[in-house]
């Protein structure tokens, strides 16, 4: 036991690669990259929390004070109509961030049924879901959802999340599918279907575990994607832009041309929020990848480790 | 002016007639404590025009030598000690070693498939999916002799693929149109295609079926006597170079437990591992055959059991063979085993059919 | 041939569903497509308008459904999918043919950039992984997350109007007209610098991972290190053995991009006010334009379908193992 833990809590790579006895069950959480992922995305999921309750002002109340740039009393400046910019973006965070995670998680429940069920069931089954699949990810989403969402008029937050996830589940599925084929061949699940174990049992003790790390890195990413659509949808006046997340942030700071007059303080910390979070949620991924693609692990670490002359074979 | 530090002056080789000399080498993955050493402390020697077998479980560290003795090594894989010294034909004694471990670059480049060749273990992913048989088998001929036209080396080619028996029209196949057994061939011929002094050759047969096998081997081998070229072939399958191999090295858990010429070693094997693997294999057989002979698994190279890492598995061990580390001592000629049941008995023997002689350290005791 | 036999009916088959989706979804209008129309323009749409709807949607209230199919069906052979409301009375294929031309040419020349560079880079900093190189993976990442219309806002600050090195919106002078001759194509050249950076510099950093990430995949492979054993040149083992493996399934991943791609493309027209797609799409969206809202997902459609095509023909060129019978 006492050996266990202390290989466990060394090196992750070489614990994944050399195939201890038990592995940890998420031996990612011990990546540098990932840690320092979570935190970036922390930070912002506390901001989506809190930001609405700790405003210096209301975001929506004008004042005299318009296109302040940055300032002890206005730490991001003021809009054209004297609005708080730090509060609209504290308050904007939590729109943002609900609908990204709300559609991620719907989206993602899509892309594990349709995955797992082409990929388990195969044949005919397969054919079909692949099929819907592979349409979903050809058709440009962004007017398709314009599309739906102007249909469906201003719907609310749920339905936006709703419409974002019904568009974008395709490329988790695929990812899930191949995974999910890949898996079915190996022995102990054949073995677990001749045996007649249940559909459900096989799929929810021998599958799933097996995608853990699959449906990680694509909600990951669902999350990034929803929220840069959501922005995006809001950008162009979509749904209730008086309800403040960063896209609607960014619609009226172009609204109101804020481009032209230099007020860069309106239009770049929404922005920036944005790239930030896309980062940190990327850098989990690019973490996560690394310990389940032994592959891709070619850290300066390394290199260093293997001094140069005669240690590695083939210095270039 | 680069060739006076990878040359050694001072290292002649210890046999006359020796090509590849490789002492002391080892081999970790990993570093710090949870370093696994892949290869322990190796010294073999490859004489001209010799097939030098080595044998061993899966996992023994066969392949890790290959690619360290051949400077293939790729991290997280480095070699931590050693030396690796080749000594070009034709020259005679003068000539120095080439200090292959120190070799620069360009040099390196050049050393590799003019004078040492591989044929690796993976037949199926060794040949590069978009590139057409012509391709891989003339490319090497472009790097290393800038001379030869284009026609020149097509006919080179061809050449080849006749010597490996390939009809000649699959010059333009893609790897994917080939059968196993062909891609294997192909491999062989594309080593030969510079005639190599050195050939070392990992499980080249190991993925294919009896009857492809033994076809290839017995083209290997007459090959081999044609080209006058040294071998060293890696198997786990030590009935097999009983057939083909001069000498044998059989290797446990990174190291070489013994080594003999290849009839010694098949007819009286010494270290209780070697004879476990000759019951094994009662002849030439398919690839997954387990070992009967042998209970229990191969050891976790990241947690070696101490003393001598066979003694769990081994019927004869005493209570020393869990404390002491075992290390080669000479048994004949050229005969060396790690054992220390054997090496005790060795002992007790001399001591008693020559008492008048003291024994104190045995000759050929290799360090460890 | 069979494998571009089998992408061609599947783009055929995503192309019918893209037009049934269009044909479908505004009849899942609660009320009715037309009504629902009325309702939101509260009734001040006038006869030629409620016509253009009928078009659009393809409805005749004397017909069945299926034969309504038929009849969409049959306009859209004959190009004819209705008129704009935002540029009444024009035909909606009319606007598109005037937009279009814009967007492929821009977006174009922002992917044949991009790949090249994108391609390259990724090549080089897998070559080299393991290296300092690698301090450029968290660079690429935070530019892969920025949105590429909010790149287009920072870029026009900082070039346009504080630099005023190039124009902040537009496709081509004012005091131009359109035609083909050296000044107007410079001014056009002139006037996509921006939005093509604005797309490039995000994109670029998407397909410098992707390629980096296959690029480190491939070279683990058996392979290369045959080639390093072979004593290859080292531009060989890179570009021949490495790279021309590597590229392999990003070629074959290029559709999956294009959606991202083309989304990306319509709002940073809107951004630069840029005479496309985009900027049409955004006065669709505006005037709630529904034929010229549904014109639009049936062009951008099957131009992603078409360049798919397109890729799948240079992935059939490169790998041999799509050349089986
Ligand atoms: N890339 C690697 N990373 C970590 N350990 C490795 C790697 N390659 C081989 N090993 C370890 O080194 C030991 C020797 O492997 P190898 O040389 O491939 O043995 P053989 O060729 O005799 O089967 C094994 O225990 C294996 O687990
Ligand atoms: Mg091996």
């Amino acid at each position: 036991m006492a050996a266990e833990v202390t290989v466990t809590s060394s090196d992750v790579g070489l614990v994944s690669q050399g195939g201890a006895r038990r592995r940890p069950r998420a031996p990612w959480l011990r990546s540098p990259k990932v840690v320092a992922g979570l935190g970036v995305a922390g930070f912002f999921i506390l901001m989506g929390v809190f930001g609405p309750l700790i405003v210096p002002a209301d975001p929506s109340a004008t004042s005299a004070a318009v296109l302040q740039p940055p300032s002890l009393e206005h730490l991001l400046g003021t809009t054209a109509t004297g609005e708080d910019v730090l509060s609209q973006v504290l308050a904007g965070a939590r729109l943002s961030l609900v609908v990204g995670f709300t559609a991620a998680v719907v989206g993602e429940a899509i892309a594990i049924l349709v995955g797992i069920t082409a990929g388990y069931l195969g044949g005919l089954a397969d054919e079909v879901l692949s099929l819907v699949t592979n349409v979903f990810l050809v058709i440009p989403v962004l007017p398709l959802q314009i599309l739906i969402v102007t249909y469906l008029g201003d719907g609310g937050w749920l339905l936006l999340a709703l419409v974002i996830a019904l568009t974008t589940w395709s490329h988790g599925a695929r990812r899930l599918r191949a995974q999910t084929l890949s898996i079915r061949q190996r022995d102990y699940v054949q073995a677990a279907r001749a045996a007649g174990e249940p559909t459900w049992r096989t799929v929810g003790f021998e599958i799933l575990p097996n995608v853990s790390a699959i449906v990680i890195t694509s909600f990951v990413f669902h999350v990034t994607s929803a929220i840069v659509v959501q922005t995006g949808l809001a950008f162009l006046g979509l749904g209730n832009v008086s309800d403040w997340s960063w896209g609607s942030v960014l619609y009226w700071s172009d609204n109101s041309n804020a481009f032209l007059l230099g007020a860069w303080w309106w239009f770049v910390p929404p922005g920036l929020c944005l790239a930030f979070l896309g980062s940190g949620l990327a850098l989990i991924n690019l973490g996560i990848d690394e310990v389940i693609n032994p592959r891709l692990r070619t850290g300066l670490k390394a290199a260093r480790l293997f001094g140069r002359a005669r240690a590695v074979g083939n210095e270039h | 002016m680069s060739t006076d530090w990878t040359a050694r002056p001072s290292a002649t080789p210890a046999d006359a007639d020796a090509v590849l000399e490789i002492r002391g080498l080892r081999v970790d993955y990993g570093a710090g404590a949870h370093a696994i050493h892949a290869v322990n402390g190796v010294d073999l020697t490859l004489h001209r025009g010799e097939v030098l077998g080595v044998a061993g479980e899966s996992g023994s560290g066969k392949s890790t030598l290959a690619y360290a003795a051949s400077r293939l090594l790729r991290p997280p894989g480095r070699t931590v000690a050693g030396e690796v010294t080749y000594y070009p034909a034709g020259a005679g004694r003068q000539e120095p070693g080439i200090d292959v471990l120190a070799l620069p670059p360009e040099r390196l480049r050049k050393f590799r498939w003019t004078e040492l060749s591989v044929v690796f273990q993976a037949a199926m992913s060794s040949l590069n999916p978009v590139l057409n048989v012509a391709t891989q088998l003339t490319d090497a001929l472009e790097a290393h002799r800038p001379g030869m036209t284009r026609r020149q080396c097509l006919a080179r080619a061809r050449e080849l693929l006749e010597l490996v028996n390939i009809d000649v029209a699959r010059l333009s196949a893609y790897p994917h149109q080939l059968s196993g057994g062909q891609r294997q061939r192909i491999m062989i011929a594309m080593a030969l295609v510079l005639e190599p002094e050195v050939i070392i050759m990992d499980e080249p047969t190991t993925s294919l079926d009896v009857v492809v096998q033994r076809e290839i081997l017995a083209r290997v081998m007459e090959l081999r006597a044609r080209l006058d070229c040294s071998v060293i072939f890696i198997t786990h399958d030590l009935s097999l170079l009983a057939e083909i191999a001069d000498t044998i090295a059989v290797m446990y858990a990174g190291k070489v437990v013994e080594i003999a010429p290849a009839e010694v070693l098949c007819q009286t094997p010494s270290h209780p591992y070697s004879a476990g693997l000759l019951s094994s294999f009662p002849s030439l057989h398919g690839p997954h055959r387990t070992l009967v002979g042998i209970p229990g698994l191969p050891p976790d190279p990241r947690a070696l059991p101490a003393g001598c890492p066979f003694h769990p598995r081994c019927g004869e061990a005493v209570a020393a063979c869990s404390r002491d580390v075992p290390a080669l001592f000479a048994l004949g000629q050229r005969h060396q085993a790690a054992c220390l049941v054997r090496e005790a008995a060795a002992h007790a023997e001399l001591n008693a059919t020559d008492s008048r002689q003291a024994s104190p350290s045995l000759p050929g005791r290799a360090e460890r | 041939m069979h494998f571009l036999l089998r992408r061609a009916i599947f783009y055929l088959i995503a192309a019918w569903a893209a037009i049934t989706t269009n044909f479908i979804l505004p009849r899942l209008m609660p009320g009715g497509p037309v009504e629902a129309v009325m309702a939101r323009h509260e009734g001040q749409l006038s006869d030629q308008a409620v016509n253009a709807l009928h078009i659009a949607f393809g409805l005749d209230p004397n017909a069945s459904m299926w034969s309504e199919y038929v009849e969409y069906w049959r306009n859209l052979f004959t190009g004819n999918l209705g008129l704009s409301f935002t540029y009444f009375p024009t035909p909606v294929s009319t606007v598109i043919a005037h937009a279009l031309p814009w967007t492929l040419v821009l977006l174009g020349v922002v992917t044949l950039v991009e790949w090249i560079l994108g391609t390259f880079a990724g090549i080089v900093v897998g070559w080299r992984r393991g290296t300092w190189v690698d301090a450029v993976l968290p660079l690429g990442a935070f530019l892969r997350g920025i949105p590429h219309f909010w790149m287009g806002l920072v870029i026009v600050t900082v070039f346009a109007v504080t630099l005023d090195w190039f124009p902040v919106s537009g496709g081509y002078s004012s005091d131009l007209l359109p035609n083909v001759s050296v000044p107007f194509v410079g001014s056009v050249l002139y006037h996509a610098v921006l939005p093509a950076l604005a797309m490039v510099v995000g994109s670029l950093a998407t397909h410098m991972l992707s390629m980096r990430n296959m690029m480190v995949t491939t070279l683990s492979e058996d392979y290369v290190l045959v080639a390093e054993a072979k004593g290859l040149h080292r531009r060989r083992v890179m570009l021949s053995y490495g790279a021309r493996n590597a590229i392999l399934p990003n070629v074959a991943g290029f559709a999956l991009q294009l959606g991202f791609v083309v989304s990306g493309a319509l709002l940073v027209e809107k951004v630069f006010s840029y005479p496309g797609i985009g900027y049409v799409l955004f006065q669709a969206v505006h005037n709630q334009d529904y034929p010229l809202l549904q014109g639009i997902l049936l062009i951008t459609t099957f131009t992603v379908l078409i360049a798919s095509f397109l890729a799948d023909l240079a992935f059939f060129a490169l790998d041999p193992r799509t050349r089986e019978a």
